[in-house]
């Protein structure tokens, strides 16, 4: 065997798992397919300026000391310190729909009571569902999926509560349309509003060159620009792994972080009972825009907007290139940090179509690119401050993007709704973690990373 | 190692596992657990720091003889004397 154990992509997911396994004295294997890692959360450069994919704000922040919280909890697990990521809170954030604001930063005290004072009716109710998001046991792996709609309901009569709560909390994590899995949710609920946001100054970058540095101390190898074609199988296990420069590898144990199907697809002799789960649809559009000044010099001091501006919040795949009626506007320059951004920045995120973007030619995608940022702006100046004077640049994203750079089928960010949450395969030395294990989020894929090889890589001695 | 030295090792990996815990009054005979905040995960680094350094590998089916310190030396002592 050429390593113990061989890990498809070097996310955040990929990392975590790479540097529990190599930590512990195991012969470890990362390889990546695109010359920068990161996947999912990554970043790039135009000219001078540096820009981050994905993060927009770590959730599950709390502040050092407390002990008992998934921030913690890997901080430790990766033996790392609280201060290697260097994160700064939140200032606030909000959820504005036509009718009502809900605001909320780190403090869920706040939040709650926030709810209390814009649905009064609701008061009695809320502290009910907040009882059972609380006794419930998330992290059990091999519990029943539920609906978490259908526990809402069972608690609050006010639709617009129920989608208030649920816009931020799909926004950033959910891989199923209208609806999301109980377990699920609670992990979101608690790691945006009871615990909440935080950003590194230097973003994605921050975590990332920790957990680089981290992996290769521990002696992890990384290969760079190596994607793997296919997964040779035999006797219910991968024999071995083969890879697009012609190189042949051999592991033990094999964690694969680019999602189920997409690793499924790698598999030369498909079982095609594998394929009972299937691929996400949910994808986005991202628009980049760089100001020529500080948002708070506009009186914009929000962290993180989440808007609707339609009767319901309809959190689905929509019949056109992008949904503008809600979104979430979210503004880097607006967390505690202690020395200024360079530049004002505000990007803006709203559900798009992958099949429809995935359609045209190159220059009516550059058209449709340009068009769509103008609608977008139309609406999202209905809730901050007019700034499109002080645009200086733009850049924008789209599902095709993200498919081309992450190799995500649609480019479901969130991957499959059908979480395998053990990250078990059919495969006896295969497993999944990152977006498809389950939990969601930076910390949740770290989480992910750190317990699939706890489980699949380190227990079995 | 006697059987003082192979406690102080301990000590020290769960000091190591958990930096910000105060140790210095871990009574011997009540599950770690119940005494700092410990978590499986954590847990499951003694064991693997157990490996790391000596070598001594721990079947899950006997991590119940870890759950307090003095069952911790009782059940390493015949593994670690040679150390």
């Amino acid at each position: 065997m050429d390593y113990d154990v061989l890990i498809i992509g070097a996310g955040m997911s990929g990392l975590a798992a790479g540097i529990r396994s190599a930590y512990y004295g195991k012969k470890v294997c990362i390889v990546e397919k695109h010359h920068r890692v990161g996947g999912l959360n990554s970043f790039y450069n135009r000219g001078e300026r540096k820009f981050d994919v994905g993060l927009h704000a770590m959730t599950n922040y709390v502040p050092k000391g407390v002990k008992l919280a998934p921030l913690p909890k890997l901080l430790r697990q990766l033996k790392l310190k609280a201060e290697d990521f260097a994160l700064y809170p939140q200032r606030m954030s909000v959820i504005k729909f036509p009718d009502k604001t809900l605001r909320f930063n780190n403090d869920f005290g706040f939040f709650v009571q926030e709810v209390v004072d814009n649905f009064p009716r609701q008061a009695d109710n809320f502290q009910k569902l907040l009882k059972s998001i609380f006794e419930y046991d998330e992290l059990n792996l091999h519990a029943k999926p539920i609906s978490a709609r259908a526990v809402f309901s069972s608690f609050l009569s006010d639709p617009l509560l129920c989608d208030m709560i649920f816009c931020p909390l799909m926004f950033y994590g959910n891989a199923q349309e209208h609806d999301m899995e109980f377990g699920q949710f609670v992990i979101m609920f608690k790691s945006i509003f009871y615990e909440g946001f935080a950003r590194p100054q230097a973003g994605v970058r921050q975590v990332l060159d920790v957990l680089v540095k981290k992996y290769k101390s521990c002696g992890g190898e990384l290969k760079m620009r190596c994607a793997v074609t296919s997964l040779k199988c035999s006797n219910g296990r991968v024999e071995s792994i083969l890879l697009e420069n012609g190189g042949v590898l051999t592991a033990d144990t094999i964690l694969s972080s680019i999602g189920y199907v997409e690793t499924m697809k790698l598999l030369t002799d498909p079982d095609s009972s594998a394929f009972n789960c299937h691929a996400g649809q949910l994808s986005f559009v991202e628009f980049i825009l760089v100001l020529n000044k500080e948002p708070a010099e506009m009186g914009y001091n929000t962290t993180i907007t989440f808007y609707n501006n339609s009767g319901r919040f309809n959190y689905r795949k929509p019949d056109e290139l992008v949904d503008v009626s809600c979104g979430v506007i979210c503004c880097p320059n607006n967390f505690q940090f202690e020395n200024p951004l360079p530049e004002g920045i505000i990007r803006i995120t709203n559900l798009a179509n992958f099949d429809l973007w995935n359609r045209l030619g190159e220059e009516e995608y550059r058209a449709q690119k340009a068009a769509w940022l103008e609608t977008m702006l139309q609406e999202v100046v209905k809730f901050v401050p007019d700034f499109r004077d002080s645009i200086v640049f733009t850049d924008i994203f789209t599902p095709k993007t993200i498919h081309k750079f992450t190799g995500h089928i649609n480019g479901a960010v969130y991957g499959t709704p059908n979480k395998i949450k053990t990250g078990r395969t059919h495969l006896d030395n295969l497993f999944i973690c990152g977006t498809d294990q389950g939990f969601l989020g930076i910390v949740g894929a770290m989480l992910s990373g750190i317990s699939m090889a706890n489980f699949h890589v380190l227990q079995k001695g | 190692m006697t059987k003082e030295q192979i406690k102080d090792k301990i000590l020290e990996i769960i000091a190591q596992i958990m930096p910000d815990e105060d140790l210095s009054n871990l009574k011997g005979d009540i599950p770690i657990r119940e005494q700092v905040e410990l978590d499986s995960m954590d847990f499951l680094d003694i064991i693997m720091e157990l490996r790391k350094r000596y070598g001594i590998e721990v079947p899950e089916d006997d991590y119940v003889h870890l759950a307090t310190l003095d069952g911790s030396v009782v059940y390493l002592e015949p593994r670690m004397k040679n150390i």
